[in-house]
C-alpha cells in the first residue's frame, strides 16, 4: 500500500544542516493502522507530512497506491492528495464554516456537484456522530466534536489513506479514548489505511497493529504491536513500554515495600493464551516458596493482549530457580528485577 | 429654528456638499478596497514561506506601498496633478479627488490587508493544501474568507481616514463638506457654516464606524 524508500528530509539553514528525516524505509500494509511513535524531535512530524508533501522530500520515494508520490507534478499532486485525507492535532477547521460546509469543503475541491455533495455530508456527518450539529460553528463545538468534524472532512473524498498528525494529543483522556474507537470504526467498515503519529504509548497500544518507533529521524524498532510491547529490544522503546506496563510503578513501590534480602524480585510477561493460565498458584503448590503479588497489569492492544506481573518470591535459592523453570517452561518471559 | 441657528447655511449648496462626500468616500473606498485588497494578497503570499514567496516581488511592492504611504496628502494630491489631469480631464471637482484619494488610501488598507491575512492560521492552509485546494481556492475560500472580520474592520478604519481626506482635498477645490466649510464658512467668517460641516463630517464617521462594526461582529464566528 505505502512503500517509502531511502527518505529523507534535511533542513538547511545558513548555520548547518538538520536531518529530520535520516534514510527511512518503512512498507505499510493496506487496511492496517500503522502508529509511529516517538518523543518530540524524533522526526516523526515532518515524516507524516512528508506523505502527502505538506514538507518537500529530499531524497527518496514514497510509493502510495503505485505512484511515486515524490516524482509527481504539481497538478497530479493536488489529485494525488485528495485520495489522501489527513487530520491535525489542532483541528485546523475553517471557523468561518459551519460543520456542514466544512465537511464539503474537499468536495468543493474536488468539484463535486452541490446536489451530491449534501447527501455525502449528511452520511459522513451520521458516520462521526455529529448529527444534530451540522449548522453549528467550530467555535461552538469542545475539542472532540471538532476532530470528529476534522475526521468527517478527511473522508469526504473517500481517501485509502488517512494520515493523522498528533490527532489525539490535544484531547482529554476520556475524548481520545472515544476518537480512537472511531477510527478503528473507520479502519474497519472502511477498509481504510491510517498513519498515526503519537507520543503517547497508550495511543498505540489501543489501536495499532503495527508500530514504528522513531528517533533521530530513523526508524529504531518495528513489529506488531503485541510483540514489540512483549518484546522491546530498544531503549527508547522499553521506556515507552514502561509507560504503560507497570515498571514504573513497580520502581516506586519497591524502594519502599521491599527490603533487601527479602527475596527474588522477577517480572512476568504473559501474551496471547497464556495470560489465562494460573501460573501463580500452580507454582506456589509445586516448589517450596511464597508468593507475593507486589504489581499487575493487562494490556489489550488491537493483536492481542499482553500480561505483566511483578512477584516476589521468597525461598532458597535452589526452589526459587526451580520455580523461575517451572514457569519459564510454561512459555511466560520471567526476568529477575534488580532492586531500585 | 434651523435658520436661526445657522443664518448663513445654504440647504441646497449643503446638500451638494454632503453628496460629493459621499461620491468622494464611497467611489475612492471602492477603488481603496480592489487595489488594497491585491497589493495586500501580493505583500502576504510573496513573503517567506508562502504561496509564491518571491524576495524580488516582495521587496517592490513593499517599496512602493511604504513610499505612498510616506508621502503627506495634501502634497500627494499636488503631486498627481499631471496624473490627474490626464486620467480625469480635469484638476477640479470630486472626480478629480478620487486618484489622489485611491492611491494615498489603497497602500495603507494594503498594509492592513496584510496584517488580517497573517493572523489566517497557517494549519488551515496548510489543511486545505492537504486536501489538493489549488492556489486560488486558498487565496478567496480560505485567506480571504477567513480574514473577512478584519478585512472589515480594516476597510472601516481606512474609510474614516478617507473621510478626512476628502475634507483636506475639499480645501484645495475638490468639493464636499471640506470645501463648502473653507470656502463658505472660513473664508466668509461664517462659522455656523463651518460648525455645521464638522457636525455632518462627525456624524458620517459614527455612521460609517456603525456600519463596519455591524457587518464585521456579523461575519466573525470565531
Amino acid at each position: 500500500m505505502i512503500t517509502i524508500k531511502n527518505l529523507s528530509k534535511i533542513y538547511r539553514t545558513k548555520k548547518q544542516n538538520i536531518t529530520a528525516v535520516d534514510e527511512l524505509n518503512l512498507t505499510i500494509e493496506s487496511g492496517e493502522i500503522f502508529g509511529v511513535i516517538g518523543y518530540s524531535g524524533a522526526g516523526k512530524s515532518t515524516f507524516v507530512r512528508l506523505l502527502n508533501r505538506l514538507e518537500e522530500p529530499t531524497a527518496g520515494e514514497i510509493i502510495i497506491n503505485g505512484k511515486d508520490i515524490v516524482k509527481q507534478r504539481k497538478n497530479e499532486l493536488r489529485l494525488a492528495r485528495q485520495e489522501i485525507g489527513m487530520i491535525f492535532q489542532h483541528f485546523n477547521l475553517l471557523w468561518s464554516r459551519t460543520v456542514h460546509q466544512n465537511i464539503a469543503f474537499p468536495l468543493e475541491i474536488a468539484g463535486v456537484p452541490k446536489k451530491e455533495r449534501k447527501a455525502k455530508v449528511d452520511r459522513l456527518i451520521e458516520l462521526v456522530g455529529l448529527q444534530g450539529r451540522e449548522n453549528a460553528y467550530p467555535s461552538q463545538l469542545s475539542g472532540g466534536q471538532k476532530q470528529r468534524v476534522g475526521i468527517a472532512r478527511a473522508l469526504a473524498n473517500d481517501p485509502k489513506v488517512l494520515l493523522c498528525d498528533e490527532a489525539t494529543s490535544a484531547l482529554d483522556p476520556e475524548t481520545t479514548d472515544s476518537i480512537l474507537d472511531l477510527l478503528v470504526d473507520i479502519n474497519k467498515r472502511l477498509g481504510l489505511t491510517i498513519v498515526l503519529i503519537t507520543h503517547e504509548m497508550n495511543v498505540i497500544r489501543k489501536i495499532c497493529h503495527r508500530v514504528a518507533v522513531m528517533d533521530t529521524g530513523k526508524v529504531v524498532e518495528q513489529g506488531n504491536a503485541t510483540h514489540v510491547f512483549q518484546n522491546p529490544q530498544q531503549d527508547i522503546t522499553k521506556r515507552f513500554v514502561r509507560q504503560l506496563d507497570g515498571s514504573e510503578q513497580y520502581a516506586s513501590l519497591s524502594a519502599t515495600v521491599v527490603k533487601e534480602g527479602t527475596g527474588t524480585i522477577v517480572k512476568l510477561s504473559f501474551s496471547g493464551e497464556n495470560v489465562n493460565q494460573t501460573i501463580v498458584s500452580q507454582t506456589a503448590k509445586q516448589f517450596d516458596v511464597d508468593i507475593n503479588i507486589l504489581q499487575g497489569n493487562v494490556l489489550q492492544t488491537q493483536t492481542g493482549a499482553v500480561g505483566n506481573l511483578f512477584l516476589q518470591l521468597v525461598g532458597s535459592e535452589s526452589e526459587v530457580e526451580k520455580a523461575l523453570d517451572f514457569i519459564r517452561g510454561a512459555n511466560v518471559k520471567a526476568e529477575v528485577q534488580e532492586l531500585v | 429654528m434651523f435658520e436661526k441657528w445657522f443664518p448663513n447655511v445654504d440647504i441646497a449648496d449643503l446638500n451638494t456638499a454632503i453628496y460629493e462626500t459621499f461620491y468622494m468616500t464611497i467611489l475612492s473606498l471602492i477603488g481603496t478596497f480592489i487595489i488594497g485588497i491585491i497589493l495586500g494578497l501580493l505583500l502576504y503570499l510573496t513573503s517567506r514561506g508562502k504561496l509564491w514567496e518571491n524576495k524580488f516581488v516582495y521587496g517592490i511592492v513593499a517599496a512602493v506601498v511604504n513610499i505612498f504611504r510616506a508621502i503627506p496628502f495634501i502634497i500627494l494630491i499636488l503631486l498627481l496633478f499631471p496624473f490627474t489631469d490626464f486620467i480625469v480631464g480635469t484638476i477640479r471637482g470630486p472626480e478629480a479627488a478620487l486618484p489622489a484619494l485611491i492611491i494615498g488610501s489603497a497602500p495603507f488598507y494594503a498594509r492592513l490587508v496584510e496584517i488580517a491575512l497573517k493572523e489566517v492560521d497557517n494549519g488551515v492552509v496548510e489543511a486545505a493544501k492537504a486536501m489538493g485546494a489549488k492556489n486560488s481556492t486558498i487565496m478567496f475560500k480560505v485567506l480571504l474568507k477567513e480574514s473577512m472580520p478584519a478585512l472589515v474592520s480594516g476597510l472601516t478604519v481606512t474609510a474614516i481616514a478617507l473621510i478626512g481626506s476628502t475634507a483636506v482635498a475639499g480645501v484645495i477645490g475638490a468639493g464636499g463638506l471640506g470645501d463648502f466649510a473653507y470656502f463658505y464658512g472660513f473664508q466668509r467668517r461664517q462659522f455656523d457654516v463651518v460648525f455645521i460641516c464638522t457636525l455632518l463630517i462627525v456624524i458620517v464617521v459614527f455612521v460609517f464606524q456603525f456600519i463596519g462594526d455591524l457587518i464585521s461582529n456579523k461575519l466573525d464566528k470565531r
